[in-house]
């Protein structure tokens, strides 16, 4: 079965742009708008891998992390989050939540993809 | 359409939206509201624009959007307070990044001036050490955004005289650039001692191994020396180590790479084979004989371990780890590199299988969790999904689709109305179950078609927020303090009649800063505050949606205004008027109480061009004013514009509609009242002013002869021009609600005729064209009105 990503960013042109580059890759995809609601979605559905941003309403990124890593049923999701090369200390503090790997944004799709091969089997 | 295209179709749509949000947290900014969500979601919006702009390689936009963003960020992190001066520029700010935007989609050019002119005042708001430290300088303003490519620019001196030039052996260099380790280097060594924080991120060492098996061949072997006794296993810790041996012919960088994820949560060391084991390298012994791998495996072999009892212990029945796989080996295991992204479970080699294993017991212990962080989370999770900033969930629809339901829902109306009035007529019983059931599909159907309009609903929010800027600009120019405050912004009025709301609402609110409001010398004189206070309110009043502008300022000055109508023409030196008519003078065409006509309110037109677009509307606008105190400007506008209130008349046995926003008052005339002129055309005098009288039946085309005028009724209606006439017709019936049907779309235009609609009856009635019909009557007699009146 294709494993399952779920994608939490609240522009919705990221969730597009990170859909169509997925779904090539034979993904399935699953989307939410904001941390609560990927908590949310990831607590209803599950998911093989998240795929997070950082700056979000309601919920951010790091509050996604601590909020998975947190959960016993799926504190072992590989989570990616999406970072520009800029925001080194964003990157660090991720990490430190939990994060298992980043993606540097913009992505193409072959570092998209890379980057989930490298944390999901 | 290409997919690509259409996500760029997304992203300007979705810019849009967060040009108005960062707007209205602006907009909140400037008034003060320094909290920080409300920075946050402006800094979010600039942010998602500067991302979705990355995506598709717009540079300019990129630029600009990068250095507002880190002003923005500044703030976020308090080390920019907000001040009035700092709301005024990222207010600026945000109209160029929206030009940038406009730019970007439209493929055309920005000013290039403005924005550097921008960036300047946006890095002036930084401290400059700061703004050094943040590459914010204007000489590599767009380094920061170079650096989100991953590029750096590499300086190439081709005027270099080649004789100063050391001589190069270009194959060489090139060979060694595209092959920097030559294959006959010594294999890599690479020791990997993940830590428990490795595990706990969700990183496995088996997929960081098949990382390393795509660079090519690679010779695994395991040390699981580390491992303790089962009773002493904790299944948090990590005790693996593993050596691999790599093929030469790569780059360190290569080989690091594949452990990117991971670098900081294990012990690591990549030495070529032969060489010592950095400082920071794992305290495994890597003989000199570089037979790291033999020696590492001689130490797994001395460990205690019964690997089989241990998976079997901690793998949970449903890892997908096959049960039956053979038992570690102690030769080191080979793996070809992999070809595809998943190496083939039947072959799965013994690292992938203690990993396997390590993630198992990793899963196991999750059996028992802690608890006291999930109920944080849980808390956290259902406070903020109960907070009012909880989002609606929102489909988007085309404008099309609605307007074709409400169309037919229009249709709906209409058939019920004719089903009614047949059984109606048809004497039935109001008891009888028809009627009853009529009654209920009645309300039903009133209760579908208020629903249906409320889809095309929207608050004046959209319109109301765009005025604080328009304000302050306004009182900035006329040097004048001014205090907005608005009210009923999610007041919900028809999408169309929103969007003709903007151009009155600009005019009447520049009318009352500019000339309704006194100088701050003058009010404090007067005893006010400096501050004057403008308000705009949106409220719902009778089916009609009321926007009110109101000011503390002078109020009407009465004498003059009177005395300027009579200058002007507009009235008779004597004429009587009330207070109210006085201060209505002002909607007259061509009034103009400003002495210069001012660039802020006048633009060259006064208060009349402001009450026609607001009656194109189907609206009528209202001014109470009191000397000293201030004025209000009232506008009332209907709900929509699919739906018109008329008063249905009757002329030459035809019905028709009256839109009752035309109409003045209603009178019977008296024969000595009306005079013709030229033999046919004929004024009515009403209450010492004389106006037009139009025989509608004959106007338009419905009979030749002319109603005897005492035997019909006088309407007194005015045109969106100002100009007034009295329709004569031979009764009023009565005053409904009609549903508009388009004239043109149906048939043809009708010189006097607007639309149509269809009656309860089923008979189709036409709407007059008040405008047509009275600007008609005074082409045919020019001027007739003042004439009669000097």
């Amino acid at each position: 079965m294709n494993k399952t990503v779920l994608t939490i960013d609240d522009s919705r042109t990221m969730r597009e742009m990170l859909n169509m580059a997925l779904v090539q890759a034979g993904y399935r995809v699953i989307q939410a708008v904001d941390g609560i609601e990927g908590l949310e979605v990831l607590r209803a559905e599950g998911a093989d891998v998240v795929i997070t941003d950082i700056n979000m309403p309601r919920m951010d990124g790091f509050g996604v992390i601590e909020g998975v890593r947190a959960d016993p049923a799926h504190r072992a999701t590989p989570i990616l989050v999406l970072t520009t090369e800029s925001d080194a200390t964003k990157k660090e503090r991720a990490r430190a939540a939990g994060a298992t790997g980043w993606i540097v944004k913009p992505f193409n799709p072959t570092k998209l993809v890379d980057a989930i091969r490298r944390v999901a089997a | 359409m290409d997919p690509f295209e259409s996500i760029k179709a997304t992203f300007f749509q979705e810019c849009e939206e967060l040009l108005t949000d960062m707007e209205s947290g602006l907009l909140a900014m400037e008034q003060g509201d320094d909290d920080s969500e409300t920075i946050n979601a402006v800094f979010r919006a600039v942010h998602s624009v500067k991302g979705g702009a990355g995506a598709f390689g717009l540079e300019e936009l990129i630029r600009f959007a990068h250095v507002f963003e880190t002003v923005l960020d500044e703030m976020r992190s308090g080390r920019l307070h907000l001040t009035d001066e700092v709301a005024k520029v990222l207010l600026r700010a945000s109209d160029v990044l929206a030009d940038h935007v406009a730019a970007a989609r439209s493929g055309g050019g920005v000013d290039e001036g403005r924005t550097v002119g921008m960036i300047a005042d946006l890095q002036a708001l930084i401290d400059q050490d700061r703004a050094a430290e943040l590459g914010l300088h204007d000489d590599n303003a767009s380094a920061p955004a170079d650096e989100d490519f991953g590029f750096v620019p590499i300086v190439l001196s081709l005027d270099e005289p080649a004789s100063d030039a050391p001589e190069v052996d270009v194959a060489a260099l090139m060979a060694a650039a595209s092959d920097p380790e030559p294959a006959t280097n010594p294999t890599w060594v690479v020791t990997f001692r993940p830590k428990a924080d490795m595990y706990a991120k969700a990183n496995e060492a088996a997929l960081v191994l098949r990382e390393l098996s795509r660079l090519g061949e690679i010779e695994v072997s395991l040390d699981a020396s580390a491992v303790p006794p089962l009773d002493q296993l904790s299944a948090e810790q990590a005790y693996l180590c593993w050596t691999i041996r790599l093929a030469g012919d790569r780059s360190e960088a290569d080989i690091r790479e594949a452990f990117e994820f991971v670098e900081d949560d294990c012990e690591l060391s990549v030495v070529r084979d032969g060489e010592a084991a950095d400082a920071s390298a794992p305290d495994l012994a890597i003989d000199d004989d570089s037979d790291a791998s033999a020696s590492a495996v001689e130490a797994a072999a001395a460990a205690p371990l019964d690997l089989d009892a241990l998976l079997a212990r901690v793998q949970p029945p449903s890892e997908a780890a096959p049960a039956d796989a053979a038992p570690p080996s102690p030769e080191p295991a080979k793996t070809a590199p992999a070809e595809t992204n998943a190496p083939d479970p039947a072959k799965l080699d013994v690292a992938g299988l203690i990993a396997l294993a390590e993630k198992a017991s990793q899963d196991h212990a999750q059996a028992a969790p802690p608890a006291a962080p999930k109920v944080d989370v849980k808390t956290e999770a259902r406070a903020s999904a109960g907070a009012p900033t909880a989002a609606t969930p929102t489909i988007r629809v085309d404008l099309d689709r609605v307007d074709r339901l409400i169309n037919a829902v229009g249709e709906l109306v209409i058939q019920q109305a004719m089903l009614s009035q047949r059984v109606f007529e048809s004497g039935l019983a109001r008891s009888s179950d028809v009627a009853l059931g009529l009654e209920d599909l009645e309300l039903l159907t009133r209760e579908i078609q208020d629903s249906v309009m409320a889809i095309r609903a929207q608050p004046v929010k959209s319109v109301f927020q765009r005025m604080p800027r328009l304000v302050r600009e306004v009182a900035d120019l006329v040097g004048k303090k001014v205090r907005l405050v608005m009210d009923g912004e999610n007041t919900e009025v028809d999408k169309t009649v929103i969007e003709r709301l903007s151009d009155p609402i600009t005019h009447m609110l520049r009318n009352a800063i500019d000339h309704g409001l006194e100088t701050p010398e003058e009010r404090e004189a007067g005893g006010k505050g400096v501050e004057g206070t403008v308000r705009l309110a949106a409220l719902h009043r009778g089916g009609r949606i009321v926007i009110e502008v109101q000011d503390d300022g002078r109020g009407i000055n009465r004498p003059r205004v009177r005395g300027i109508a009579v200058t002007k023409g507009l009235i008779a030196e004597d004429a009587v008027l009330s207070d109210d008519e006085i201060d209505n003078l002002i909607f007259l065409p061509g009034f103009s109480t400003a002495d210069v006509v001012s660039d802020i309110s006048g633009r060259g037109v006064g208060m009349d061009v402001v009450k026609r677009s607001i009656q194109a509307l189907g609206g009528r606008i209202s001014i109470t004013s009191e000397p000293g105190k201030g004025s209000k400007f009232s506008m009332s506008l209907p709900l929509t514009l699919a739906v018109l209130d008329g008063m249905v008349v009757s002329a030459a046995d035809q019905t028709l509609v009256a839109p009752l926003s035309n109409i003045v008052e209603s009178l019977t005339p008296r024969a000595e009242d009306v005079h013709l002129i030229g033999g046919r055309d004929a004024v009515i005098c009403i209450r010492d002013t004389f106006v037009p009288l139009i025989d509608v039946g004959v106007a338009l085309g419905f009979r030749d002869t002319p109603l005897p005028p005492a035997s019909g009724v006088a309407v007194l209606v005015e045109s969106e021009g100002g100009g007034k006439a009295a329709l004569l017709v031979e009764a009023i019936q009565g005053q409904r609600q009609v549903v508009i049907k388009s004239l043109e779309a149906n048939y043809q235009h009708i010189h006097g005729v607007a639309a149509a609609t269809i009656l309860g009856d089923g008979r189709v009635a036409l709407i007059l064209d008040v405008d047509a019909l009275v600007t008609t009557s005074r082409r045919k007699a020019p001027r007739i009105e003042k004439r009669m009146a000097g």
